[in-house]
Parts: C-alpha cells; sequence; structure tokens
C-alpha cells in the first residue's frame, strides 16, 4: 500500500498547471533555512491532498534539497554518508559521464546552478499567472523573513501554445509514454507495460528486484521519497525549424523527418503505427498512441529509426531489464513562443524537467550515458540522440529506408543544456524531520 | 546480354554492400580504427592512458583497444571449492545450449574461465572480450549473473561482496579491485564488434545463396 499522505504530490500526480516558477535556494545558516523549510512545508502537498483537491486547487508547491543543501540544514555526517555516491557527487561532477561537455559543460550553466552553494528547489506549478504572482510575492516575503536564506535564481514556466495538449517548444505533443506504478490504481495504457513496483520511484518499497535495499538513513529521512534529476534544455527553435526546411522541400516532407529525429509525428503518433502520414487522431488517442513494440513491429528501424529520440529513451523490448530503466517526468516549457515564420529571436525557450527515480546512477544516468550518449547504441556508430544527446556537429543521423538508408551528416545540435542538478526529494514526514533537526539532535 | 545485365546488377548491389557495410561501418566511429589492418595497441601500466581518460558512472573506463573492450580478473579462489567451478562450467553449457541468446546483453565476444594454481593456492581467471565497456550495462550484467546463477561460482571467490545482488557499486568495487588491465593488445580485424561479423556472415551466406539461385 502506497502511503500517499506522506509522499509529495509530484512523484504520483500531474496537476492542471499552465504556469509555474522554479526558485533556486541556497541557506547561508541552517536556522534560516529550516525556519524556511518550516514554513514552506506547510505548503506542500502530499499525493493524497492533491489526489483529493486538485479540481479546486490553484497552485501546488514541491520541495527538494541537493547533498550540500540537506548538510546546510543540519543533517548529521553519519547520515549524509549513507546517501549513494552519485547523489553526494552532484551532476556538475558527474557531467563527463553525462555528456555534458564543451557547450553543454557546467562552467556555461546559468543561475548558479552549478554552484556548490545550491540547497534547494521550490517549484511552484499554477493554474494561471495571477496564481504564479500572487504564490511569488509570498514567497518572496517569507524568503526576506529567513536570515541567511538566498534566491540564486529563478525561472518562471510558460506552457506554449495551443494549451489543448502539453507539447514542447519544437511542437512535439509530450506526455504520451509513462510508467504506471503498481498500487496507485491507475490502469496502464496499451502498450505502457504492467505497473512496476513501487521501488523503483518511491524509497521505501519493494523494487523490481526485491525488498528495498541500502537506503540513506535514519528511516524516516527516506521513507517515500526519491530523487530528482533537474536539466534545463534550450531548444533553439530557429535552428531546428532551419534543419527541416533543409532537408524536407515540401511541408509533408519536412514533417516526416521531424518524425523520424522523434520517432513520433508531431502530434504523437508513433511511427510504427503510421509510418508514412501523419494520424493526428491517432496521436491524441491515449488508447492507441503508445500501442507498438519494436522487436516484433519494426526490427530494422524501418518506421522509428534506431537512434530516434522515442527509441533511445525507451527501447521497450529491445533492451534487457527495461523495468529497472524507466523513470517518471514532470516539468514544464519555459520561454516565449516562437511563431511558425517568424526567425529565431535569439531569446532562450526550452524545457526545463525532472527526472525522478528511485537510483540516478541506474535509472537516469543510465538513460543519459548509455541511452542518449552512446555513439555506439544498437551499433548505430556515429550518433547520439538527435534530441537531447551531446551534439558537436560533427555526429550524423541515419534513416533506415529501402533500398539505401537516409545518412545526415553533421547533426546540429537542436537542444543545448543550461543547468541542471541531482535533488532528493523528501516524504512529507522527511521535511518536518528536516525542519526540526536540530530538536532532533 | 542477359548475363551482362545479371553481372551490371551484381555489381551495383555489391558496391551498396561495400558503401553500408564497409566503408562506413569503419568509418561511422570517428574514435575506431581501420578494420582493415591489423593493429596493436601498448597500454601503459593501470591500464588507462592518463591524459584521456573517460568517466563512466562507476569510475573510469578503460579504452577501447584492437581487441575491443574486456577484462581479466584474477582472483583467489576459497580453498577446495575447485569442483565447483569445473560443475558450474556444465551449467553455462547448458544454458547457452538451451537459450543461445542467454548472454546477449554482454556482447560477448569470447569469454576465457581459467584456473591455476599459485604456490599452492588456486587462482580463478574471468577473461571477457566483449563490444561495450563494462560500465555501460553493468547492472543488466549483475542481473544476468543472478538469473543464470554465476554466484555459485562468483561467490566461491576469496572477498566477494556477500551483498552483491542488491549492491551494484560493491559489486563493481570488487570487479575493479581484481582486474587486471593487459599492457598489450592486438586484433587481426581491430575494433569490429561481433554483430558487425555476424552481419558480414549474414550477408555472405545471403550472397551465396542468391548466386545460388542465378545458376
Amino acid at each position: 500500500m502506497l502511503e500517499n499522505e506522506d509522499i509529495q504530490h509530484i512523484l504520483l500526480t500531474r496537476t492542471p498547471a499552465l504556469t509555474g516558477r522554479y526558485e533556486f535556494l541556497s541557506f547561508r545558516n541552517a536556522a534560516g533555512g529550516r525556519a524556511w523549510l518550516s514554513a514552506i512545508r506547510e505548503k506542500a502537498q502530499s499525493a493524497a491532498e492533491v489526489m483529493a483537491s486538485v479540481e479546486k486547487d490553484k497552485r501546488w508547491v514541491t520541495v527538494a534539497f541537493t547533498w550540500n543543501g540537506l548538510r546546510a540544514l543540519g543533517a548529521d555526517e553519519g547520515s549524509l554518508a549513507t546517501f549513494p555516491e552519485e547523489f553526494k557527487q552532484g551532476m556538475v561532477a558527474r557531467a563527463e559521464m553525462l555528456g555534458d561537455t564543451g557547450e553543454y559543460h557546467p562552467d556555461n550553466w546559468v543561475g548558479g546552478l552549478a554552484s556548490p552553494d545550491l540547497h534547494a528547489i521550490a517549484i511552484l506549478f499554477a493554474r494561471d499567472a495571477a496564481e504564479r504572482d500572487r504564490c511569488q510575492i509570498e514567497h518572496d516575503k517569507l524568503v526576506a523573513q529567513c536570515q541567511g536564506v538566498e534566491v540564486l535564481s529563478t525561472l518562471d514556466l510558460e506552457a506554449t501554445p495551443p494549451f489543448e495538449y502539453a507539447h514542447d517548444h519544437f511542437g512535439y505533443r509530450d506526455r504520451l509514454s509513462q510508467p504506471v506504478i503498481e498500487g496507485t490504481g491507475e490502469v496502464p495504457t496499451p502498450g505502457t507495460g504492467a505497473p512496476l513496483k513501487p521501488g523503483e520511484f518511491i524509497l521505501g518499497y519493494p523494487d523490481e528486484d526485491g525488498p528495498p535495499s541500502n537506503l540513506p538513513q535514519p528511516e524516516i529521512l527516506s521513507r517515500n521519497g526519491s530523487y530528482m534529476a533537474y536539466r534545463r534544455l534550450q531548444e533553439h527553435v530557429g535552428r531546428f525549424r532551419d534543419f527541416l526546411r533543409e532537408h524536407g522541400k515540401t511541408h509533408e516532407e519536412q514533417e516526416l523527418i521531424a518524425a523520424k529525429l522523434m520517432g513520433r509525428w508531431r502530434s504523437g503518433a508513433p511511427l510504427t503505427l503510421a509510418p508514412e502520414k501523419d494520424d493526428p487522431a491517432l496521436g491524441a488517442d491515449l488508447q492507441r498512441n503508445n500501442d507498438f513494440n519494436y522487436k516484433e513491429m519494426d526490427p530494422h528501424g524501418y518506421a522509428v529509426p534506431l537512434g530516434s529520440h522515442m527509441r533511445r529513451m525507451n527501447p521497450r523490448d529491445t533492451a534487457a531489464n527495461i523495468n529497472r530503466r524507466r523513470m517518471i517526468r514532470r516539468g514544464a516549457t519555459y520561454g516565449p513562443h516562437l511563431p511558425e515564420e517568424t526567425p529565431e529571436d535569439g531569446v532562450e525557450r526550452g524545457i526545463a524537467a525532472f527526472v525522478i527515480c528511485a537510483s540516478l546512477i541506474r535509472q537516469f544516468e543510465f538513460a543519459q550515458n548509455v541511452w542518449a550518449n552512446d555513439r555506439n547504441f544498437h551499433e548505430l556508430g556515429n550518433e547520439r540522440d538527435p534530441i537531447i544527446g551531446a551534439q558537436d556537429g560533427t555526429l550524423e543521423y541515419k534513416i533506415p529506408k529501402r533500398p539505401i538508408r537516409k545518412k545526415i551528416a553533421g547533426l546540429p545540435a537542436f537542444t543545448t543544456v543550461r543547468g541542471g542538478a541531482y535533488f532528493f526529494l523528501p516524504g512529507i514526514k522527511a521535511l518536518r524531520y528536516l525542519a526540526t533537526l536540530d530538536d532532533v539532535h | 546480354m542477359d548475363s551482362l545485365r545479371i553481372a551490371t546488377r551484381s555489381y551495383t548491389y555489391l558496391d551498396i554492400f561495400q558503401n553500408i557495410e564497409g566503408k562506413d561501418a569503419a568509418m561511422s566511429d570517428t574514435q575506431q580504427g581501420d578494420w582493415t589492418q591489423p593493429a596493436a595497441m601498448a597500454i601503459p601500466k593501470g591500464g588507462v592512458f592518463k591524459d584521456k581518460v573517460q568517466q563512466g558512472r562507476y569510475g573510469p573506463i578503460f579504452p577501447k583497444s584492437p581487441s575491443c573492450y574486456g577484462f581479466t580478473i584474477i582472483a583467489k579462489i576459497i580453498p577446495g571449492r575447485e569442483e565447483v567451478f569445473y560443475e558450474y562450467a556444465k551449467n553455462i553449457e547448458k544454458a547457452v545450449a538451451g537459450q543461445p541468446d542467454c548472454l546477449a546483453v554482454l556482447k560477448l565476444h569470447y569469454l576465457r574461465w581459467v584456473l591455476f594454481p599459485i604456490k599452492g593456492e588456486t587462482y580463478f581467471m574471468y577473461q571477457g572480450i566483449f563490444d561495450t565497456d563494462f560500465d555501460k550495462y553493468t547492472e543488466d550484467a549483475v542481473a544476468l549473473f543472478s538469473k543464470y546463477g554465476i554466484n555459485t561460482v562468483f561467490e566461491n571467490l576469496e572477498g566477494f561482496p556477500a551483498d552483491w545482488k542488491t549492491n551494484a557499486p560493491a559489486f563493481v568495487k570488487f570487479v575493479r579491485e581484481h582486474q587486471c588491465p593487459s599492457f598489450l593488445e592486438y586484433g587481426e580485424y581491430p575494433y569490429v564488434s561481433s554483430d558487425e561479423i555476424k552481419k558480414a556472415l549474414k550477408v555472405k551466406a545471403a550472397f551465396s545463396n542468391m548466386l545460388d539461385q542465378m545458376q
């Protein structure tokens, strides 16, 4: 049985937010940090609360901490030592392995995210801009009252039009393939796979391999918690559209190239089920748009190229132990919409997302290091993920086709990592534990 | 005329074959060398080139050599346990015969298991030659070892972590501590993956078949 009342809502629920804001914080002293946490934890809703009242709520708050942040709040060294090595090191120290080199290197990150002084994130999802503005003012007041709490940076989130469905700045429909957790009662859509053991995403529960093991201590701190890998990915919309125009003469050809990079048409329709022509009705139909495999339906990648984003991020039945590599994605787009036919304006826009998993090294880092950035994934030789891989203009992209494949040389980088961090997402009781650390010790 | 046309068409196919399976395969990974020329690589002490050490999730990665990736783990066995190793070899033989792709995830070329004595004590050498650095698919390998009971072999090695099934980092630590990196590796057909070899042999078989059909 999942303890929904003790799990922060972001792990289990999706909220109807059209806007929001991330605030990245530093605690100059432990008492100030704990004062801030004592106040904000009252606002952080559990999954149970959000499930009960999501229709009338206007805003949803989540808080999470870096390893340095847990120390800054006063967690003792014995407890800190029990966290996994990759979390202790943080995303900056793992940059090379994650592919964050060259233009993507932490030296070029924005918002103080590469700084060891990054201690916490407050995530606000809001129904509308007015509610966001109200919450922002409230939070400013709270920070001003907490001595030593400093806002390193903030990021405003904006959904991109049209608002009827979630999609990124490139126009790809999002939120199509998410794992379902056993015990939530949620029914997986066809093709999603059976519900997974909760321990794949929530600490303290059995995972696909058996009972929980090696959890951070004390138990009250880790139970119902999880890890979040934050990625701020700038999307170069102008560059992306130029690329489509360069490689497709007609609108249809351009749409096909876009689909071949992703594995789905921008409508969401998967190429496995709609190989020749877009099918927007299929793209919008959750009962059908995820219902496919690769081994039988597309072993050579004639529909979904072997190196496409969708195939790399979830190789489905073509990867070993896939149930131990799944991740929950949350997040939003930021920056202004760039209307079609408008030239690149140089304004930063992109996706600011979280990958939530019980093991950063086994789930997020594996996906980043192997699926996204192994140039030899599926024997491709000289490719990385065309959407999120570390691209420097020297790699290629192959589109299997009879009789001869199409090979695009010198694939440009459509996205650039502008920041990232590893956070621990405590349960609700753990937030109270952290807020009262001084009393405990 | 007909035979000339067929010959011309065959050449076209051969060109395609050349393009896809030959030139591209050799050129496609810019880190790889040329498979058409045998190559040798002298590897410094410690097993890595200090100025270009690549980091993996579990630490530095040993470099790809003309004989691809691999490891050589040498560890002392618990005295009196030799028979377990011989018995277990038969299990592996049976498992592979029953399900030929059961070790596919390891992306192996060859495995060599050797027992040898040093000063009256018995040591086990596990040498594997494979196509990906071990770091990438560590957890899959651990899961595989667990599934096929390879633990029954490893658990007979001194110092092997008791909680290895649930503790991939501890397993990796043992492997790293007992890894004896090569200082020379050679490949007669360097850098070629076993998948590429299998593909080439399949294409060769398909061509033989095609030519037979044209007689």
